[in-house]
């Protein structure tokens, strides 16, 4: 499904502020894998993420989403077949516009003159109900109203209304308090295995990290220093992951936020 | 002040407000919405004004409209390419196509700064002769500012509400989530813009019509003066629908008129209009934002006088 082939990229390169973000990364993703992804502070987890959305042009290397080289085409090209959740929960929505304007907005169906149909509002409303947060009830009310883990859940709506080939999820849960981050993570493998969606997930979690998905990469210095699958990583404890990862690092797991339980 | 001069007071505020609300709604679009402060407004309000009259002279009074239209896009066009595709700052973008279009707009004039119209057939020439001999023939100024407005107004709402409305909308709230709908906000920002000045164009192209005549400062401070009429209209009806937040707009700047009129009746000098329209624009910007502080600035003010303890 996605295939990175030898990507790099370094950040103002020439310059005292230098930054090798991504070093020589290859990963291949099968359709359907849902794979988790943890490393140390700055070890290009988002950076990964970017370059695959098209934030920049990578330096070298080539990605392949379904077969099809995206590697030159543009962010907005690419968003039609890749959904993408922020650790931000403002970053996904229009505060300024209508729960239904927004999902009009990613719904994306009809064309450019095209009004919002009654039965596109039905078919929303139907949607948000799956949500099971009384969001339903409150279609006309600006999207600034509603609150971080009530907006990340309708971020998760609209990226994935259309199912994308590809969901990334940066720390989509991070911000928000620990009851509404297990709700919006049940919801988002509720979506992800009714839609059968290829998944990557960076989280800050360990747990959940061994948890969810079928497949766990360890990221240090723009590259993937471990990628667990299969039996191996079944029976696998936080423990066993940390060991993992400094005979693969070469050094400890080195992150501030990370959660062990 | 006599019962007729009160009306001929209120219809002056009413036409001239009618006539400039059409550059608010086009601030209505770039500046509320795509959230684009567009400084080339005056140059582009002024562009339509001589791009109107040089066509009206040579004789096409319903073509006038439609060539200061499309002078409009064309100008907005390039305020947001500078903006979008060459890394200009948008309010440079602006100051930089507002200049140029000083030369633009004197070279439309044929090298002079001053067009008349005195005997040129214009849309507002021809609807006095339509409505002669009707009770509405003294108001044929109003009749042609209002069905501007109003199929403005119109096309406004329901492309706001299209696909492509809706995208411009999120623009200025959300780039992100633009580009994650698969749209690019390259494009809204393009056709954003375009639209925008096509509307600030036309009423640069009315305002010198119903005046008969163009001078190169005809839209100086123009866009100070849409501001405050847009800030007033936000106050006055700034909550609900887009259909109704637009009529705010034309309301706003018909509330701004008619304080200038009045204040012109009370023997202030022309001249004052702008520092006038500033203050306003100051007032509107600035007055909740001290609303605000104020709580804080209270208790600044009463430690000072050593009426509050500081631990």
């Amino acid at each position: 499904m996605l295939k990175l082939n030898h990507i790099s990229k370094t950040f103002n390169r020439g310059t005292v502020n230098e930054k090798v973000a991504i070093t020589d990364l290859t990963l291949h993703l099968k359709k359907g894998d849902f794979a988790t992804i943890i490393g140390s502070n700055g070890a290009g987890k988002s950076t990964l993420f970017n370059a695959i959305c098209g934030d920049f042009l990578t330096d070298t290397g080539s990605v392949v989403l379904d077969n099809e080289d995206v590697t030159f085409k543009p962010q907005h090209q690419r968003a039609r077949s890749i959904g993408r959740l922020y650790q931000d929960p403002m970053r996904g929505s229009a505060p300024g516009m209508t729960i239904l304007e927004n999902l009009a907005l990613a719904a994306g169906s009809g064309g450019w003159f095209s009004h919002i149909r009654k039965a596109d509002k039905e078919r929303f409303r139907e949607q948000l109900r799956l949500l099971d947060i009384g969001l339903e009830e409150r279609m006309s009310q600006p999207v600034g109203l509603l609150s971080g883990g009530q907006r990340q859940a309708l971020t998760l709506l609209m990226a994935t209304m259309n199912p994308p080939k590809l969901l990334l999820l940066d720390e989509h849960t991070a911000a928000l308090d620990p009851a509404t981050a297990d709700k919006v993570l049940e919801l988002t493998k509720k979506i992800v295995e009714e839609n059968h969606l290829t998944c990557l997930m960076i989280t800050h979690n360990m747990h959940s990290a061994l948890e969810l998905g079928n497949r766990v990469l360890m990221m240090d210095s723009g590259r993937i220093v471990l990628d667990i699958e299969g039996e191996e990583r079944d029976g696998l404890t936080v423990e066993d992951l940390l060991a993992r990862f400094s005979s693969g690092a070469g050094k400890e797991l080195d992150n501030d936020r990370i959660l062990l339980s | 002040m006599t019962l007729g001069s009160v009306l001929l007071l209120g219809q002056t505020a009413l036409k001239l407000g009618l006539i400039c609300s059409l550059t608010v709604l086009a601030l209505f679009l770039s500046y509320s919405m795509l959230n684009v402060c567009d400084l080339s407004t005056d140059g582009c309000f002024t562009l339509g004004a001589a791009v109107g009259a040089a066509v009206a002279i040579s004789g096409h009074p319903f073509l006038s409209i439609i060539a200061a239209m499309a002078a409009g896009v064309c100008s907005g066009f390039v305020t947001a390419l500078l903006q979008t595709k060459l890394g200009v700052e948008s309010l440079l973008a602006g100051i930089i196509v507002n200049t140029g279009l000083y030369s633009i707009n004197i070279a439309v004039m044929g090298g002079s700064s001053l067009l008349n119209m005195n005997k040129t057939e214009t849309v507002f020439t021809m609807m006095k002769s339509v409505l002669s001999g009707t009770p509405l023939s003294g108001q044929f100024d109003l009749v042609v500012a209002g069905i501007a407005v109003v199929l403005v107004i119109a096309v406004l709402v329901l492309f706001l509400k299209t696909r492509l409305g809706l995208a411009i909308r999120a623009t200025g709230n959300n780039a992100d989530m633009v580009r994650s709908s698969s749209i690019n906000p390259v494009f809204t920002t393009i056709v954003g813009l375009c639209v925008s000045n096509s509307f600030t164009a036309l009423s640069g192209c009315l305002l010198a019509q119903s005046q008969k005549s163009v001078d190169i400062n005809i839209g100086t401070g123009m866009v100070t003066i849409a501001l405050a009429s847009l800030l007033i209209g936000g106050t006055v009806m700034g909550r609900g629908g887009i259909l109704i937040r637009a009529v705010g707009m034309v309301v706003g700047a018909f509330i701004f008129r008619l304080v200038y009129t009045v204040a012109l009746r009370l023997n202030m000098p022309a001249f004052m209009l702008k520092l006038v329209s500033s203050i306003i624009v100051v007032i509107a910007i600035s007055g909740p934002y001290l609303k605000k502080q104020w709580p804080q600035l209270k208790r600044r003010l009463s430690h000072r006088k050593g009426g509050d303890a500081a631990c």
